[in-house]
């Protein structure tokens, strides 16, 4: 594990950077610029959290805007509820994915829904930073990717990143959204890198819109997070096969961007949905359901998905079984060749 | 083979454990025993006059509203109303002790403390009339949204008082939650956060002896409820729940403690629910009405009705007066509910996101069109403003 550099180290333009120190200057960043933003989780201060996104905000901000809390998810963000109650804009850590469970009731019976009960008088401008996903030879509890339910919950924002730009402008975003956002950091892309510069403008795109990341005329790969390189890797291999692949890098689970979504399937004609998490009642059912209404005229083959298995994450031994590779992506994009059955 | 014979075990001597010493010493955050008490001792000398003929009134205020929202229930007013009825001494006090900067975090049952403190009678029915959820702005009042989730709004009230504390304001919180609801994970998440962060916050439990049909005695086994404050660094206080002198004060100081930067306190108030658990319950089935009897002689309005007269303070012209005060109060909240609500349902759309979504735009487009079906069906309005 590379430890992040301190925020504010890497200065020289387009030096390369992970995606982690990416997410450490945006918290940075958003702290210096508005008082009002505090961070809080389990050793995110003197530690700089298990993965160091929290490096050095404590020593620049104090012990009061950078807070190591108690060890209880629920109690955390049920604090954050209240101090954004009181004008402030919490942004929580939750230390890996399936610690973020407890702290569900307060998710979906107060997060989520603040800003409806009181008739829009109370918004909850809360960012909920998690961890989330596989491939880091994680044991038990380390590696799932919970997407799926925080996208079952209206009122609640879900951006995942997959480039090191998007890690910093998208928190940027998610920090000064008004409504509470998921944040779900795909913890196996944390030290990709990029050229980057915290110093060059990062433009900060609004939450909701999915880009084209490589453009292509035979089908479209809708994916995001941590398979979006899986996806990009799999588009250059399907040159050879004779597959001129699109990708589509979500970037927001919700709001989702129907628009850009249905133009390159209409462009395409096929389209196979790519996630890590398991695909029965996952996030992919859900896509191809609304590219199919969308698109069904244009449509050459159904909607594919290519997901994790329908099991609880599996020990780290067997976890690139489940994970979805290249290959399987491939093998999905061959079936798009597809004949109706007689 | 005894310990003798081990080889060499004359010559070992054990390295002893590094300095151990409690972080905090338990004593003085033991409650004592028996419930606090001013009505009909000699505390009561101590209690200012003005102060208790305004908790009289209120409390009197309090019973008729609790009476006139049941009885909304029955005509189909309410969708339903959870009584505090012989709880209006909690109630009463915690409203009345905060200074208008607090924050209250009522639960479903406290719709009374929200009126105590303020609130519009038919605002604090919102939820329980079924028109919205939240019927004021929290912020306007200072009042959290009534809270349906157990003990879930107790890490708000730690939240909300740990921000103020860090703005630099002498606000505090004053959070209630039920007797059952100390059970909850986040009770226990709350207290501990408050006391690590020597938060300003006052824990109110009201023990009204049941959660639903369950007795404490099936809730937990603590010598009691205030008990549980110990463990995590904070004062426990016992006071009797009925006696509305005894809950002021009480609460009063651990106010003033909280402001001063002293840090929270849990208050257990021992009280009963004279009705059932809501008008949808039927308490027969897990308690007899001897014990209902046995309170009923312990009500808290009578409590400080004897201590009053005896004293002078009150005759039958204070009575009336606020006997009257309750009855013009009711007779206004009767005539308000009376009115159907003006519902826009476009408002199902209105308050999710700052900004629509465009799958929520789709779907408010999908409604309109229905309701303008229906107008056009029926020659009515679907919707309230016209939007
Ligand atoms: C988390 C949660 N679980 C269950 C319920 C259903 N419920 C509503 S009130 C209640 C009993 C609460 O008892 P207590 O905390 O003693 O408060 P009281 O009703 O006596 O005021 C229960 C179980 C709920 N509202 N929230």
């Amino acid at each position: 594990m590379t430890t992040a550099a301190m925020a504010g180290e890497q200065t020289d333009k387009a030096k390369p950077a992970t995606m982690a120190q990416a997410l450490g200057r945006a918290l940075r960043d958003s702290m210096a610029e508005d008082p009002t933003v505090h961070v809080l989780g389990e050793d995110v201060g003197t530690l700089g959290g298990v993965f160091r996104i929290t490096d050095g905000l404590a020593k620049e901000f104090g012990d009061d805007r950078c807070t190591d809390t108690p060890l209880a998810e629920a109690g955390i963000l049920g604090a954050a509820v209240g101090m954004a109650m009181y004008g402030l804009r919490p942004v929580v850590e939750m230390q890996f994915d399936a610690f973020a469970y407890p702290a569900f009731e307060q998710l979906i019976s107060h997060v989520a829904k603040m800003r409806n009960r009181t008739g829009g008088a109370m918004p909850l401008p809360i960012t909920v930073r998690v961890p989330y996903g596989g491939g880091i030879g994680g044991v038990e509890h380390h590696s799932d990717s919970s997407e799926a339910y925080y996208m079952a919950t209206p009122g609640l924002h879900v951006v995942t990143p997959a480039t090191v730009d998007d890690a910093y402008g998208l928190l940027r975003a998610s920090i000064a959204s008004d409504d509470p956002v998921i944040f779900l950091e795909p913890k196996r892309l944390y030290w990709s890198k990029a050229a980057w510069s915290p110093d060059a403008p990062v433009e900060v795109e609004p939450i909701g819109r999915a880009v084209v990341r490589r453009p292509g005329r035979s089908a479209t790969l809708i994916t995001y997070g941590p398979s979006l390189p899986v996806c990009l890797e799999a588009a250059e291999a399907a040159v050879e096969e004779g597959w001129d692949l699109e990708v589509v890098d979500l970037r927001s689970l919700v709001p989702f961007d129907d628009e850009t979504v249905a133009a390159s399937v209409r462009r395409t004609g096929r389209a196979v949905v790519v996630h890590e998490s398991s695909g029965f009642g996952g996030p992919g059912g859900e896509i191809a359901a609304r590219v199919t209404e969308r698109c069904f005229h244009h449509l050459e083959a159904p909607v594919l998905r290519v997901a994790g298995f329908d099991i609880p994450y599996p020990p780290p031994m067997l976890e690139r079984h489940h994970l979805p590779g290249v290959d399987r992506v491939l093998d999905a994009v061959a079936r798009l060749q597809w004949e109706a059955e007689s | 083979m005894t310990v003798q014979e081990l080889p060499g075990a004359a010559a070992y001597r054990p390295t002893p454990p590094p300095a151990w010493k409690p972080l905090t010493d338990p004593a003085p955050l033991l409650p004592d025993p028996e419930p606090y008490r001013v009505l009909g001792t000699d505390a009561v000398a101590d209690a200012d006059p003005e102060l208790l003929l305004r908790l009289y009134a209120e409390l009197v205020r309090g019973r008729r509203y609790n009476a006139q929202a049941t009885a909304l229930t029955k005509q189909g007013r309410l969708a339903v109303y959870p009584s505090s009825t012989g709880q209006e001494a909690c109630e009463i006090a915690a409203a009345l002790v905060l200074e208008e900067r607090d924050w209250l975090f009522p639960s479903y049952r406290d719709t009374l403390a929200a009126v105590a403190r303020g609130l519009d009678p038919v605002e604090a029915l919102t939820l329980l009339r079924g028109d919205w959820h939240t019927g004021y702005d929290p912020r306007e009042h200072r009042i959290a949204p009534l809270c349906t989730p157990l003990a879930t709004q107790l890490p708000h009230a730690v939240g909300l008082a740990h921000a103020a504390r860090l703005k630099g304001d002498d606000v505090v919180a004053l959070a209630m939650v039920g007797d059952g609801g100390t059970s909850e994970g986040d009770f226990h998440e709350a207290l501990n956060f408050a006391a690590v962060w020597r938060a300003p916050v006052v824990f109110l439990v009201q023990n009204n002896g049941f959660a639903i049909s369950v007795p404490l005695a099936k809730q937990t086994a603590a010598p009691s409820l205030a008990h549980k404050a110990v463990g995590y660094g904070m004062p426990g206080r016992l006071v009797d729940g009925n006696d509305v002198a005894a809950v002021h004060q009480v609460l009063g100081e651990a106010v003033a403690r909280a402001r001063a930067g002293g840090g929270p306190t849990l208050v257990e108030a021992v009280t009963y629910r004279m009705d059932a658990h809501t008008n949808a319950d039927d308490a027969t089935r897990y308690r007899g009405e001897s014990e209902v009897e046995a309170w009923r002689a312990h009500d808290p309005i009578q409590l400080l009705e004897r201590e009053l007269t005896a004293r002078g303070l009150l005759g039958e012209d204070g009575i009336e007066e606020a006997r009257a005060a309750a009855e013009r109060m009711a007779a206004g909240l009767r005539e308000q509910m009376n009115a159907d609500p003006v519902l826009d349902p476009m408002d199902l759309f209105a308050h999710v996101y700052a900004e629509q979504t465009a799958q929520l735009r789709e779907q408010a487009a999908r409604l309109r069109v229905e309701l303008d079906a229906e107008q056009g069906q029926d020659g009515t309005s679907g919707a309230g403003d016209g939007r």
